[in-house]
Parts: C-alpha cells; sequence; structure tokens
C-alpha cells in the first residue's frame, strides 16, 4: 500500500482551520491569534526545512551531518528549556545544564536503542537515528524543562522553609529533598500518565504514522512499545540529572540557599 | 591560617568565652567583633533595619559574610555548617512548618520537653504533637519554634525577637523556660528585641546594633 501524498490543496484547507480558530480568538478577545497564526507559519517553514535537511541527510550517511545535525537538535532544546524557566539560572549554568542532563539520558538511551535493540547497521543509520532523538530528545526536554522550571520557582518561593530547615541543621540534601522529589514527579508523571492513557485514550503519533505509511499494525505496536519505553527512561533520567545539578547549584559549599544564582525572566 | 581547635585560636585571649565573634562583616555591615560566655545572654538592640537579623543570620553562616566566629575556639569554618548551626541555633522571627501535623517537625521527641514540662508551661496539652500545623495560631507556632530548636541542643542561642507575637503572661513562661534550658547547661543566648524591659531582665550586657559596629548600652 502506497502513502496518498498530499496536495498543497488538502494542506490549505487544514490550515483554513487554524485561520477560522483565530478570527474566533479574535471575536472572543482571547488575544492569541497573533501567536497562534505565528506558530503555524513557524511550524510550516521549520517541517518544510527539516523534510528538505532529512532528505539530504538520508541520501547521504554521514556520521559526521548526523553528529552535527544531532548536536544541533540538543542545542536547541537546551535553549527551550532555558527559555521556558520563570527564574533562570545566572550565566549560562542553566543551558550546561540542561545540555549536559539531556545529553546523558536521551543520546545514552537513544544509542542503546540502536546498537542492542533496532540493531541497524551502521548503527548511526539517519533514518533511524534522527527520529528516534528527535522522540526521545523532545518528550526529555519537556520533562526537564517542567521539572526545573518548578525546582527554581519552589525554592524561590519557599525560601522561608528551606532556610528554616537548614537552620535546624539540616543538610542541603535534607532539607531540599521534599521540594526535589516534589520536582521529579511533575518532570515524570506527564510520560507515566501517557504511557498508561496510550492505545486506549490516545493514539500515540509515531504508531499512527507508521500506521498510515502502511506498516502492519502490530509491527508499528512493536515500535510504539519500543519509543514508550525509551521516552520514558530518557525522561526520567533527565529529569533526576537536572534536578540535582540545578539544586547542587543553588546551594553552596556552606549549605546556604544562593537564590542570588536566580534572574528573573524579563 | 585557618584557627586550630585550641585555646589560644581566640582572638583577644577571650579563651574562656563561649562564642567569639570576630570581625564579622556582610554586606554594608560590620565589622563586628563581640563574644558571649558561656552562661551568659547578650541583648542586641538597634532600628529595624538596620541589620540585626543579617547580624544573626551571618553568625550561623547563613549568608556569606566576611570575619570569623568561634565556637570554644572552633572557628566555624573548619566544620560543616550543619554542624555548626546545630551547636549555634538561630531562632528566626518568623517560624516556618514544612509538614502538616506538629510531630513531623520533632524527630527526637525523647526527652527534653515532655520530662521538663515545657508543653504545658507554654499552655499547650500534651497532644499538642498530634495537631495539624494549620490550626496553630502565630504565637502558637512562636512557642513551639523555640521548643524544636532547643531539640538540638544548642550550646549558643540566638533569638530574633522571640517574644514579639506574644502577651506578657507567655511572655514570662518563655523566659523562664529559656532560663531552665540556659542554667544546667551554661549555654549562651544572643536575644535581639526592642524591648527594654526585657533586655533589663534578661540581659546581662547590651549592645545597640549599628551600620559599622555595636555600641555599648546599659540594659537599663
Amino acid at each position: 500500500m502506497d502513502v496518498i501524498s498530499l496536495s498543497v490543496f488538502d494542506l490549505s484547507v487544514a490550515a483554513s482551520l487554524l485561520i477560522l480558530l483565530s478570527v474566533a480568538s479574535l471575536l472572543m478577545n482571547l488575544g492569541l491569534e497573533k501567536r497562534m497564526l505565528l506558530g503555524g507559519i513557524r511550524m510550516i517553514l521549520q517541517l518544510l526545512l527539516i523534510g528538505q535537511v532529512l532528505r539530504f541527510l538520508f541520501a547521504n550517511t554521514n556520521p559526521l551531518l548526523i553528529a552535527c545535525m544531532s548536536l544541533v537538535m540538543l542545542s536547541v532544546a537546551a535553549r527551550e528549556v532555558s527559555v521556558r524557566q520563570k527564574r533562570q539560572l545566572r550565566g549560562f549554568s542553566g543551558y550546561w545544564i540542561g545540555t549536559v542532563s539531556m545529553f546523558v539520558s536521551s543520546f545514552s538511551i537513544t544509542f542503546l536503542a540502536l546498537t542492542v535493540m533496532i540493531q541497524v547497521h551502521p548503527w548511526y543509520t539517519p533514518q533511524y537515528a534522527i527520529p528516534l532523538l528527535g522522540m526521545v530528545l523532545g518528550n526529555t526536554m519537556t520533562g526537564v524543562a517542567l521539572a526545573s522550571d518548578r525546582l527554581t520557582t519552589q525554592l524561590y518561593e519557599q525560601r522561608g522553609m528551606v532556610e528554616q530547615r537548614l537552620l535546624l541543621g539540616q543538610t542541603w540534601r535534607e532539607a531540599s529533598s521534599d521540594i526535589r522529589k516534589d520536582c521529579m514527579r511533575t518532570g515524570m508523571v506527564p510520560i507515566i500518565n501517557s504511557m498508561a492513557a496510550a492505545g486506549i485514550v490516545s493514539l500515540p503519533g509515531m504508531m499512527t504514522g507508521q500506521i498510515l505509511g502502511g506498516t502492519p499494525p502490530v509491527e508499528a505496536v512493536k515500535y510504539q512499545i519500543l519509543i514508550m519505553f525509551l521516552i520514558a527512561a530518557g525522561t526520567g533520567f533527565g529529569v533526576i540529572c537536572s534536578i540535582w545539578m540545578t539544586s547542587r547549584h543553588l546551594f553552596d559549599s556552606r549549605h546556604r540557599l544562593c537564590l542570588d544564582q536566580l534572574i528573573l525572566r524579563r | 591560617m585557618k584557627a586550630q581547635p585550641s585555646e589560644s585560636s581566640c582572638p583577644e585571649g577571650k579563651s574562656a568565652s563561649c562564642l567569639v565573634v570576630d570581625a564579622l562583616s556582610f554586606l554594608e555591615n560590620g565589622p563586628y567583633s563581640f563574644s558571649v560566655g558561656a552562661g551568659e545572654c547578650i541583648g542586641l538592640s538597634g532600628q529595624s533595619g538596620v541589620g540585626k537579623s543579617q547580624l544573626l543570620k551571618a553568625i550561623v553562616d547563613l549568608i556569606p559574610h566576611a570575619g570569623e566566629v568561634y565556637l570554644d575556639g572552633i572557628a566555624c569554618s573548619d566544620i560543616p555548617a550543619p554542624q555548626w548551626r546545630k551547636q549555634v541555633a538561630l531562632v528566626p522571627a518568623e517560624s516556618y512548618w514544612w509538614y502538616d501535623t506538629v510531630q513531623q517537625h520533632f524527630p527526637d521527641l525523647r526527652h527534653l520537653f515532655l520530662s521538663c514540662g515545657w508543653l504545658e508551661q507554654l499552655g499547650f496539652p500534651p497532644d499538642v504533637i498530634f495537631w495539624q500545623v494549620s490550626r496553630l495560631s502565630t504565637g502558637e507556632r512562636q512557642r513551639l519554634a523555640l521548643l524544636r530548636s532547643l531539640v538540638n541542643e544548642p550550646r549558643v542561642l540566638l533569638l530574633d525577637e522571640p517574644t514579639s507575637g506574644l502577651d506578657p503572661f507567655y511572655t514570662a513562661r518563655f523566659e523562664k523556660i529559656l532560663l531552665e534550658y540556659q542554667q544546667p547547661r551554661g549555654s549562651a543566648f544572643i536575644w535581639v528585641t526592642h524591648d527594654r524591659e526585657q533586655l533589663q531582665r534578661v540581659a546581662g550586657q547590651a549592645y545597640l546594633v549599628e551600620k559599622n559596629g555595636l555600641q555599648d548600652c546599659e540594659p537599663c
């Protein structure tokens, strides 16, 4: 079975739905129409661009090019994490923490999947490596951004409580343990929930895509199961890593809470 | 040179003193130098905003500072901060509670209050430890926060306007309990308050805190 190719007309009809929605937003004074249209246009351009990039990458399996591509993906994800923080770490620390924690989790898990589970040759075959990395990285990014945003906000808002615990002679780990646990939960709960809902409430995008592309449903399901596990592990370890590094950064060696390391965005 | 835990390391030869604050400065304040002997209580007063609470925080090493604080000749920077804060405890003006019940904040309930009857003296029934923190009034929290700080049996207690939310009845009880705590242990107190009558009652020596140091003033 071949995929039915979409024409410009088909896409225009889909796009007109968004235009209709922005008109509704205008009428209802939601103030979202500008962002909605801008987001739509951004999405069109970015996806068209990535389509060309992937076509080029798939045509020549060059490990160097693939490495470049994945590093670009990583740095964009790290930037996205730090942009989503209400209170950012001063300087480049937040950016680095995001990069390191996403690199450690997403890259190693994707590598494991390519070499041990899928066993594609060579392991960096872009048709497999790039989409896998993209899915793991994208979900890890969401988790890391959620969790570290909550951590900095909570430490800021509950500084009195944290300092009280330090005053009673608790170490920084003890004083921040409840907050850290709470933030890790925040980062991991979405993926846990989506595992629970997968297949019944929602048909995961990747599986749907494969089925539309003609893959037998059971094969698509097996891939989806693999992806879900990879995403859950990537998100979980990424969140643990970033919470640990961020909280370590916000306490000094004398177990003081250093909120001057945080700056409010805008 | 880091000070060694020996008597000679105390500046100005105040080896008998329990707590020695040596040229402590932070932000635009200081340097402050003073000492509190074992079993003594000194009072600090001064305009609000002058940095009294910050001074106490610097003594417990909760804010960055220059200068050093010694407890029996041992420098603060020579031991881990949590260990220091267990021996030199600050009871802040506002108390914070992070669990649902009172009990969860007292990991170690064995001896201190139950045997001394301090809970009763501060107006609490024995089952107060099972209460929800949310039902405590400000004054009740303040009284319990003192007991919570005493659990570690600190050698030095820094009290930041400890009775500001209490009526005269409980203020008297509060002072009595602190005296009962202090006498057998020979602990040292630094008591920050605006209440000159209270200073007269509790403090042997009183200082006025200013931006650039302390000034003697009689607790009169």
